[in-house]
């Protein structure tokens, strides 16, 4: 009776999917609630973890519960601690979900609601879950060792290089890209600026506040410093309305570019207690709040998507990034749907915390649904704005032109009607004094934000304010990516240098600690400087090779994955990882080659830099045709060192198919856990 | 009511691993003294000896 009842219930889940899915798919013409996509996200999702994890689980992985994880075997109260199987799910998506799922979506939405949606919807239930999910387990079965150990002793030195280096490139261009959504948001933005800039000192109070009066006490420091910060959110309107103090926080692109330039180099070399991890908390904390915010404001106002299923800009002219839908959708949305970058997170700190071999479906397949469906709420926020000003706010001014009335003529030619008072009406609601060429995403999700938040509480007179703390919640959220990163690239340069000169691998030794910090800022302060100098607004360029590199390391993780099941003897279960490999070498690759190679200079750099060469020459000029060449150059080499481990990979499945190889897997070996619970 | 005291406890737990919290608790606990100005700078010295830096996703 209970099974008639069970296959019942998952017909109706199954049945609800299937008429969620054909409406957002079919309609045309007339508008479609966002109930919709919710309805058809929850619904994939509960088939996609019941059967597919399930599968995964069972005839992949064999998890074994009575199997000591090292969180069992090597529990030192420090690194390695048994956890409760719902506390580490949380600590990893905390972990994973960043501004990615909210950024990519929302500049996906170029091409209508629909293409994104799908790839969110099939992307995270067959390829992100399923790369988070194989690689906790596996990193789980090798005492919490990183992709790159993984790498090194499964496929061999080759793939352990690659993807150290993949790892270091990924690292560079997502900083570099990082930043400059947080430019392009802050531009000429007295307001968003001043917010911003009273995180710093609200940091430092909060590092000495945990220091020095209630020391360890971060959840209260944490909402203490909330406080304080919307505080400097509603100050910030009173300082960009003041004739004296508004100007002091009025910055170009260039200037706020050095900035953070500055700021990145500081949170690197500094003390971690002193702003980086008051930063942290304190990002953490919003990020939670706001996510969960987001999350019940769509449901309960449940609004009407402006935007088309599908746009005339699918043929590849769009002006917030060019490129046709195949391949650029797929890499425009990474987070949201899969991310090499999470791969690091489940073979960094979640492994040594996971009390049982079977938590890692929940943690590492459930975490990726969570944060895919914060994707889904991204497109939604970038879907609810008539589509014209989602046009007028991320085209560059290369695109529509620089003043109002320029932007509404070209945006409504497009068949996207929109007037100059209406884009200018929009600015004055949020406090600003333009939205205009606002490229990057972040002030589109921001509008969208607060267009949700205020039909929910406060209405039009509270805009401005959700406008800003929309702005807010994204720049710190980035920023913390940036201090983060920044950091973590620096200790690797510092590991791979040390095989040359050992003192500079003591990461308490400052000018060790200088030097290194200052390679790495300077080498995604370079991207940043030239994306800001970029006419077409640096997004077009640096989002997609964002997007490549970030995918590519996803085929490190997915080959190092398939080389692991082959050895295991579990070959023709492998197109679990193997299919959703070959599919992303075919988009990286296709990106790739396009970026390159494509004959349109708004989407090929060799084009690009060919049109400026017969352009006039100038200092300008000479400077954006070496970016673009060095642009495709970075290109090539992340597309051969990815190319080599996927060769190296095959090299190691023939030879351990044909016999030639030893299919021997590096696990650590079975130890018969002690925990009491779910014991055989 | 019971289920709810449950889930808020986990929830409380899970926010206390997320502002690492839990690891001062632990580092408390490990080195059997009491929480102080003096404890929390030697936990702070402590996690950045022995860690390298978490990445957060983009």
């Amino acid at each position: 009776m209970r099974k008639t009842l069970t296959a019942a219930l998952w017909g109706v889940v199954s049945l609800t999917a299937a008429l969620g899915i054909s409406v957002i798919a079919t309609r045309r013409g007339e508008p479609v609630n966002a109930l919709w996509l919710v309805v058809a996200a929850t619904c994939w999702y509960a088939l996609g973890y019941r059967f597919y994890s399930k599968f995964i689980a069972v005839k992949l992985l064999v998890l074994d519960p009575q199997r000591a994880t090292p969180a069992e075997r090597l529990e030192d109260g420090r690194d390695f601690v048994v956890t409760n199987k719902w506390v580490v799910f949380g600590h990893h998506f905390a972990a994973i979900a960043g501004p990615g799922p909210l950024v990519g979506p929302v500049l996906a939405a170029q091409f209508g609601y629909l293409p994104g949606t799908l790839w969110i919807l099939a992307g995270a239930v067959f390829a992100g879950c399923v790369q988070d999910f194989v690689i906790l387990l596996f990193s789980v079965r090798r005492d919490g060792k990183s992709l790159t150990a993984m790498a090194r002793s499964e496929i061999g030195k080759v793939g352990g290089l690659v993807a150290y280096a993949a790892v270091l490139s990924i690292l560079v261009i997502l900083l570099a890209v990082a930043a400059l959504i947080v430019v392009n948001a802050l531009k000429s933005s007295p307001w968003g600026t001043f917010t911003i800039a009273m995180t710093i000192p609200i940091a430092l109070l909060m590092g000495l506040y945990l220091r020095r009066i209630r020391p360890g006490k971060v959840l209260e420091v944490s909402a203490l410093g909330f406080v304080l910060v919307l505080l400097a959110i509603w100050f910030g309107q009173q300082v960009s309305q003041n004739p004296a103090w508004a100007p002091l926080f009025t910055f170009t692109a260039p200037t706020l570019a050095i900035l953070i330039i500055v700021y990145g180099f500081a949170a690197s070399a500094l003390p971690v207690w002193l702003l980086l991890a008051p930063r942290d908390y304190l990002s953490t904390f919003v990020k939670l709040g706001t996510i969960s915010l987001l999350g019940l404001g769509i449901v309960a106002l449940h609004p009407t998507l402006h935007m088309p299923a599908l746009t005339r800009f699918a043929d590849g002219n769009g002006p917030v990034f060019a490129g046709k839908i195949f391949p650029f959708a797929f890499i425009t949305i990474a987070c949201g749907a899969v991310s090499g970058f999470h791969s690091l997170i489940s073979s960094g700190t979640t492994p040594k915390l996971i009390a049982r071999e079977t938590q890692t479906r929940m943690v590492g397949y459930g975490a990726m649904m969570a944060e895919s469906a914060v994707a889904v709420m991204a497109m939604i926020a970038a879907c609810v704005m008539q589509p014209g000003v989602y046009f007028a706010i991320n085209s560059p001014a290369g695109i529509v032109g620089v003043g109002a009335a320029s932007a509404a003529n070209t945006i409504s030619g497009w068949g996207f009607p929109v007037a100059p008072t209406e884009i200018e009406a929009l600015a004055h609601a949020v406090g600003e004094q333009t939205l205009l060429n606002r490229t990057g995403g972040a002030p589109a999700f921001a509008v969208g934000m607060a267009n949700i938040f205020s039909s929910t509480l406060g209405g039009e007179r509270w805009m401005a304010l959700w406008y800003h703390f929309a702005i807010m919640f994204e720049a710190l959220f980035i920023l913390t990516v940036l201090d983060a990163g920044t950091r973590v690239a620096r200790f690797m340069l510092q590991d791979a240098l040390a095989h040359l000169w050992k003192p500079i691998g003591r990461t308490g030794w400052y000018p060790s600690i200088l030097s290194t910090s200052g390679v790495i800022v300077a080498l995604w302060g370079y991207f940043l400087w030239q994306g800001v100098r970029d006419p077409l607004g640096g997004i077009n360029a640096l989002w997609p090779l964002f997007g490549i590199s970030n995918q590519l390391l996803a085929t490190v993780a997915l080959c190092v994955a398939t080389t692991i099941l082959i050895k295991m003897g579990k070959a023709r279960y492998s197109f679990v990882t193997l299919a959703p490999a070959a599919f992303l070498v075919t988009v990286t690759f296709t990106a790739a080659w396009h970026k390159v190679f494509d004959p349109n200079p708004r989407v090929g750099f060799l084009a690009q830099a060919q049109a400026l060469a017969a352009g006039p020459a100038s200092a300008a000029n000479t400077r954006l045709i070496f970016n673009n060449r060095l642009d495709a150059a970075v290109t090539c080499a992340l597309v051969v060192l990815v190319a080599l481990v996927v060769l190296e990979s095959a090299r190691v499945w023939l030879g351990v198919l044909s016999g030639s190889h030893a299919a021997e897997v590096k696990e650590s070996p079975f130890v018969m856990t002690r925990l009491a619970e779910e014991r055989g | 009511m019971k289920w709810f005291l449950e889930a808020g406890r986990v929830l409380l737990a899970a926010l206390q691993e997320i502002f690492d919290e839990a690891a001062y608790a632990r580092f408390l606990e490990r080195m059997k003294i009491a929480s102080s100005v003096e404890a929390y700078s030697a936990f702070l010295r402590d996690r950045e000896r022995s860690e390298k830096p978490m990445p957060r996703c983009c």
